[in-house]
């Protein structure tokens, strides 16, 4: 049973009822949902992108950077807009069945927050990459690794512990960052304060609430992160502890 | 040549927009950034945990919703200070929130606690001995700190600062949906209008291109500046 006092002052309430809750609970979907899969995606594209940019070839890794280059200078409200109002745009799309997805707002914005976090992963796990000990791959070549080995069993793990740091923070800015897709009428977490706070004038419970929700959202991924992290670093634990 | 449809001048004030909320909310975030530091240096637990409330509070909460929240709370929550003002002591008060003002006390609000992590690690970066020395030579506390501290502090806190205002330029075009005519406002209109979205958005994208890679060159001539006569290590 809530405390007295939380109780009474739900029984005056007139925002937080059944239907607000659940429009909230609708908006904590949706922004689940489009951080996750956006957060996948592009981390399944950054790492190939990451190897290619290490390439000496400037043919190899200089489209790549100019990619991360563009996504990360410009401010992904500005690529949100031109793909979710760019894409009507090309000529005969609206004819194909590509019209049936990306007329949702959801898909564009999908399509624009994966661009924008595979640009900052692919430098994360970039930088990650080039400050490989020269000692492990010295001692991977001399062992007989081909690239592809050197690659998975020496690179790539040391790099995946080198990058979780950054990398927790750029989940975390991500998750921040999708607020605006509420400004392609998403109705995510903060999509439904919006309308909330439009329907009732009450600017601080509809917005302080969000906040607290996304508040949660930030703690819950900040201590999995911080487990991930101890259990890929077990290893450097001093022994005994 | 790029023919703008009329929208050239809006777009540029759009731009000089852009540019004075993103020096107003620099300054404010420098100076809150400093205080948050100073609190979370300093031996009073009561302003620590101001601190840390603070910044914990910040990095927990999107930029939007922040913004959101000041925008339009902050008008209903002046109204309710000046509806108190005239019952109790009759007297007219009326304060119009604008978005840029909002605008800039919630992006300030923001960075001034990741610049607060920054300066924090600055500060603790100089060596303890450097600041016993200065006591010892009879610097008060405000000339240590003015003239050893923060020159040596500054080495280390310009590449967070850098960063930190890298993000902060891409962040202000949020206030364009707290109504703000700054340039993104001024190309989603144009866009609407002429239904030509890339005519105008690519422009604008290249104006916060140009803008975050002159402040890269600038940042780097600064870090030479800064680390003048000091030997640095792989390079």
């Amino acid at each position: 049973m809530p405390p007295d006092f939380i109780a009474a002052w739900l029984n005056k309430n007139e925002i937080f009822t059944a239907m607000t809750i659940m429009e909230y609970w609708d908006g904590l979907v949706t922004t689940v949902q489009l951080v996750f899969l956006c957060l996948i995606i592009g981390l399944v594209f950054a790492v190939p992108l990451a190897i290619l940019r290490t390439v000496k070839n400037p043919f190899v890794s200089g489209p790549v950077w100019l990619y991360t280059y563009l996504f990360r200078g410009t401010p992904l409200l500005i690529q949100l807009y031109i793909i979710y109002y760019g894409v009507a745009q090309i000529p005969g799309i609206q004819d194909t069945f590509w019209w049936e997805i990306f007329r949702e707002p959801f898909y564009p914005a999908l399509l624009a927050f994966t661009l924008n976090t595979c640009a900052y992963t692919t430098e994360i796990i970039r930088g990650a990459i080039i400050s490989t000990p020269h000692g492990e791959i010295e001692a991977a070549k001399a062992y007989g690794m081909n690239w592809f080995m050197r690659m998975r069993r020496i690179v790539l793990p040391s790099a995946a512990r080198r990058a979780v740091q950054a990398y927790s923070n750029e989940v975390i800015f991500m998750l921040h960052s999708s607020a605006i897709a509420s400004v392609v009428t998403i109705v995510d977490l903060t999509g439904a304060a919006r309308n909330i706070y439009s329907r009732f004038y009450a600017p601080f419970d509809a917005f302080i609430f969000v906040a607290l929700c996304y508040m949660v959202l930030t703690f819950i991924l900040v201590f999995a992160f911080r487990k991930l992290e101890n259990h890929l670093l077990r290893h450097q634990r001093p022994v005994g502890s | 040549m790029l023919d703008l449809k009329g929208y050239g001048p809006a777009l540029l004030n759009g731009a000089i927009v852009t540019i004075e909320l993103a020096f107003l909310s620099l300054a404010l975030a420098l100076v809150l950034g400093l205080l948050g530091a100073a609190a979370k240096l300093s031996n009073s637990r009561v302003a620590i945990s101001v601190a840390t409330a603070y910044t914990t509070l910040i990095r927990g909460v999107p930029d939007l919703v922040m913004m959101l929240l000041f925008y339009y709370g902050g008008q209903v929550g002046v109204n309710m200070i000046s509806d108190y003002i005239w019952e109790v002591y009759e007297i007219d008060f009326f304060f119009q929130f604008n978005p840029f003002i909002s605008g800039v006390i919630t992006i300030g609000l923001i960075f001034g606690a990741y610049m607060t992590e920054t300066f924090r690690g600055a500060f603790l970066a100089v060596e303890t001995g450097q600041i016993e020395a200065a006591r010892a030579y009879g610097f008060s506390k405000w000339h240590t700190f003015r003239r050893v501290m923060v020159p040596q502090m500054l080495r280390h806190a310009l590449p967070g600062i850098g960063n930190n205002w890298q993000v902060l330029l891409k962040t202000t075009a949020l206030v364009s949906i707290i109504g703000l005519t700054d340039m993104v406002r001024v190309a989603e209109e144009a866009a609407k209008a002429e239904r030509m979205p890339f005519h105008f958005f690519i422009p604008v994208a290249f104006v916060y291109l140009a803008l975050t890679a002159g402040s890269e060159l600038f940042i780097k001539w600064l870090d030479k500046r800064a680390n003048v006569g000091v030997i640095q290590e792989n390079k």
